[in-house]
């Protein structure tokens, strides 16, 4: 930090100071209870500082404490925007540690929930991004429109709109009705055509282009050395998925492609989320085709389900993750053969996303800063813990 | 017809002619003053209170929702139980603050927006003092608020308001510059400087059927937009950066006059851009006092369009809007008045056609990092990629 600071004055004849300021953790646009502390020499960013934990909950900890199928409720307060990708990732974990079966359809219908929640977070995460840049709301809302609808379902099935706690090791908490069936094809059915009126109003906007491209990139080779996942990663062009790197659940028997950026900016990182939706649709069309009746739940399991402090997985360790919409969500559990994890580790994708943005923001102007930490997409529940 | 047309002009003379048997004459000159002050002291507050229900209901529209309708009839109360808890909320003065200047900068700051209305020509005969030099006056005037806003975030000592102070003195006074030089082509053709003159002189035609006028309308809207800091060059109290800019620090009523100084603002340069380019309250049928705020409006609308769709600026983006386009196409734009009003007959249209459009689209190339790239994305599957453009 000191170096670059000294090289700005170096180069600036005028003997100005720089000024140090907090945005955060109650600004409107730090997405949750997130500081950063920049210094400004004028508008531009000579260094941010990047400082979390408001809202650390010790969820851990707390893990460590319950019982294997009591931690699962408490996975979607992490990334409460996708509670459903949160689930996914803990079973998959618990499920390799305890080498639980997962029924055909109870898997379907696992993968059906996870892209409807990245539908749900992406098309949020773009709204948010534009009432970063300043466009009072409207995109949001139209977002929101959209996420209502899946909200809907998701209350339908599970129970709750945000929390849904849907996830059980074995399989689902409930079977997925035809009718829930046919509601979720009239969402899917007419995504695109909203997708198409969304991108209309924002892809080619003049300010939107101005605003975003070339500003905040990531060059692939650092991304990769931060080890950033998810959109912030594909948008700087390097190709890597763990829907196709780990092929978890069944996502091999989907044919879809992974939608790759061009110069790794904020208007890549916006783009490729786009994409990425229309893959997610495709995904989501030949689930729906391809579900059949059966089993919703391995019924093994539905009996220490029942008896949570019977379940005590052999002693070893398991590393769990799926492709969350933000990145590579990882749950690490190692067993003592006791009814508790001896350890429990969540790799958040916001975390480890967000280290690269003092590399992102140096140089650039206030407003960037804003955009540049939208377009990384964070949530706070996820990054502090 | 001619009665509903002069309707206020009618009800003051009657007032006065009423004074006029009582009491001397020089009590009916100040009473005649007074009624217009008091005219327009009722009508700004109660504009700018029925501007915020418009623009909520309105961007509500745009945003797929149905705006405020709890507070009576569609809603048609809320500016009044607004105004009753901003009056009742408490007043907080940051510690540390300069008292003096972080109160006096929300008083100074309406002044120059209720300042305007004096000469604005609501209607045939309805301007309250028809000034020789109107248009001097209204440019002069509206320079002041700079001073007020710098004094407001200077004085609440908050980082955050000393951004947006900053950005606001640039920006304002960058876009003072197009929005005087975007004025000259209608004082050049009108000879005067007087608005209700220059209405008068828009008998023929409105100033904005001509090349020229189109321009210097375009230009004189967008400073004006600019001037009012709303969307999307919105940046001094660009939210979702600086939280809400020079007025962070303030609360209750001293918040309230900044935003009705605000929408006062608006409904002043709206009304002018219509008197200097849209023939003022000229129109067929209707009292001229009603085509005036049907002009008015429609430009307002035109703003809170804006407001509900646009993304905002960045400062650099909206320097160079400013110096490197708006001001040398106002420039282009006095030469070609001059070209129009010394040619004849079809000569005018092709000749200022043939300066304006060549510069516009010269200044568009020269501006060339403001136009957007063309992105093309790979589609990754195993073996083959596939590519997509945005």
């Amino acid at each position: 930090m000191d170096e670059k600071t000294v090289t700005v004055q170096d180069t600036n004849p005028m003997d100005t100071e720089t000024l140090e300021v907090n945005f955060g953790p109650q600004h409107p646009s730090t997405h949750g209870v997130f500081r950063m502390n920049i210094v400004l020499d004028g508008e531009t960013i000579v260094s941010v500082k990047p400082v979390m934990g408001y809202l650390h909950r010790n969820h851990e900890q707390i893990a460590e404490n319950l019982t294997y199928a009591a931690v699962m409720p408490y996975t979607d307060r992490l990334d409460y925007f996708n509670s459903m990708a949160n689930n996914f990732g803990y079973a998959l974990a618990v499920e390799k540690l305890a080498r639980i079966e997962v029924p055909e359809r109870a898997q379907y219908i696992r993968v059906i929930m996870a892209e409807l929640t990245r539908l749900v977070n992406h098309v949020s995460v773009i709204g948010f991004l534009l009432n970063d840049l300043g466009a009072f709301f409207t995109p949001v809302l139209y977002a929101f429109r959209e996420r209502e609808k899946i909200l809907d379902i998701f209350e339908a099935i599970s129970g709750s709109r945000m929390m849904c706690n849907y996830f059980r090791f074995g399989g689902v908490k409930r079977d997925v009705s035809d009718a829930d069936l046919e509601q979720i094809r009239k969402i899917v059915q007419k995504f695109p055509a909203f997708l198409d009126e969304f991108e209309a109003l924002l892809t080619k906007n003049e300010i939107l282009c101005m605003r975003c491209q070339n500003v905040g990139v990531l060059p692939p080779d650092l991304a990769v050395n931060a080890s950033i996942t998810g959109p912030v990663l594909r948008a700087s062009g390097v190709n890597y998925d763990i829907r196709k790197v780990d092929r978890y659940s069944i996502y091999e028997r989907f044919s879809f492609r992974i939608p790759l950026g061009d110069k790794g900016d904020v208007y890549d990182r916006y783009y490729v989320r786009i994409l990425e939706m229309r893959e997610s649709v495709k995904i989501l069309e030949q689930a729906l085709k391809g579900i059949r009746p059966g089993e919703f739940i391995h019924p093994k399991s539905t009996s220490f389900l029942k008896l949570p402090r019977n379940f005590k997985p052999p002693v070893g360790e398991a590393y769990g993750r799926v492709e969350s919409p933000k990145g590579e969500l990882g749950y690490y559990l190692v067993s003592d053969g006791t009814p508790q994890p001896w350890r429990y580790h969540v790799r958040s994708p916001s975390l480890i996303n967000l280290t690269v943005l003092e590399d992102l923001c140096v140089g650039h102007k206030v407003a960037d800063a804003i955009i540049i930490l939208g377009s990384i997409d964070i949530i706070l529940g996820e990054l502090d813990r | 017809m001619e009665y509903l047309d002069q309707l206020f002009v009618f009800a003051k003379r009657l007032m006065l002619d009423l004074l006029a048997r009582f009491l001397p004459d020089w009590i009916v000159l100040v009473a005649s003053m007074v009624i217009s002050i008091v005219a327009i002291l009722i009508f700004a507050p109660l504009t700018m209170m029925y501007l915020t229900l418009l623009e909520r209901k309105v961007v509500g529209r745009i945003q797929n929702r149905i705006g405020p309708n709890r507070v009576g009839k569609f809603g048609l109360l809320q500016p009044i139980a607004d105004g009753i808890k901003m009056l009742t909320k408490e007043d907080i003065v940051p510690f540390q603050a300069d008292p003096v200047l972080h109160f006096l900068a929300p008083v100074i700051i309406v002044m120059p927006a209720l300042l305007i209305f004096a000469v604005i020509p609501f209607g045939r005969g309805m301007t309250a003092v028809d000034l020789n030099i109107g248009i001097l006056y209204f440019i002069a005037v509206s320079s002041i608020s700079t001073i007020a806003i710098f004094m407001a975030s200077w004085g609440s000592r908050n980082k955050f308001s000393l951004l947006g102070g900053m950005r606001t003195v640039a920006q304002m006074i960058s876009y003072e510059v197009p929005m005087v030089l975007s004025v000259v082509p209608v004082i050049l053709v009108a000879e005067t400087l007087s608005t209700n003159a220059i209405i008068e002189a828009q008998s023929a035609g409105w100033f904005v059927w001509t090349p020229w006028g189109l321009a210097g309308f375009l230009i004189f809207f967008l400073c004006a937009v600019a001037e009012c800091n709303r969307s999307p060059f919105d940046i001094p109290e660009a939210e979702s950066e600086i939280v809400a800019g020079f007025h962070t620090e303030y609360s209750g009523i001293k918040f309230a006059l900044f935003y009705m100084a605000e929408f006062i603002s608006v409904f002043a340069v709206s009304a002018l851009a219509v008197t200097l380019f849209l023939g003022g309250w000229k129109g067929p049928w209707l009292p001229s006092w009603l085509w005036f705020l049907l002009k008015a409006y429609a430009l307002i609308g035109v703003m809170f369009w804006f407001r509900g769709t646009l993304p905002r600026f960045r400062v650099d983006q909206l320097m160079g809007l400013a110096w490197k386009f708006l001001l040398p196409l106002a420039l282009i734009n006095i030469f070609v008045v001059g070209f129009w009003y010394f040619s004849p007959g079809l000569w005018k249209w092709v000749g200022s056609l043939g300066i304006l459009g060549p510069s516009f689209w010269i200044f568009t190339k020269l501006n060339r990092s403001y136009v957007p790239e063309n992105r093309v994305y790979r589609l990754a599957e195993d073996e083959n990629n596939e590519t997509v453009g945005a």
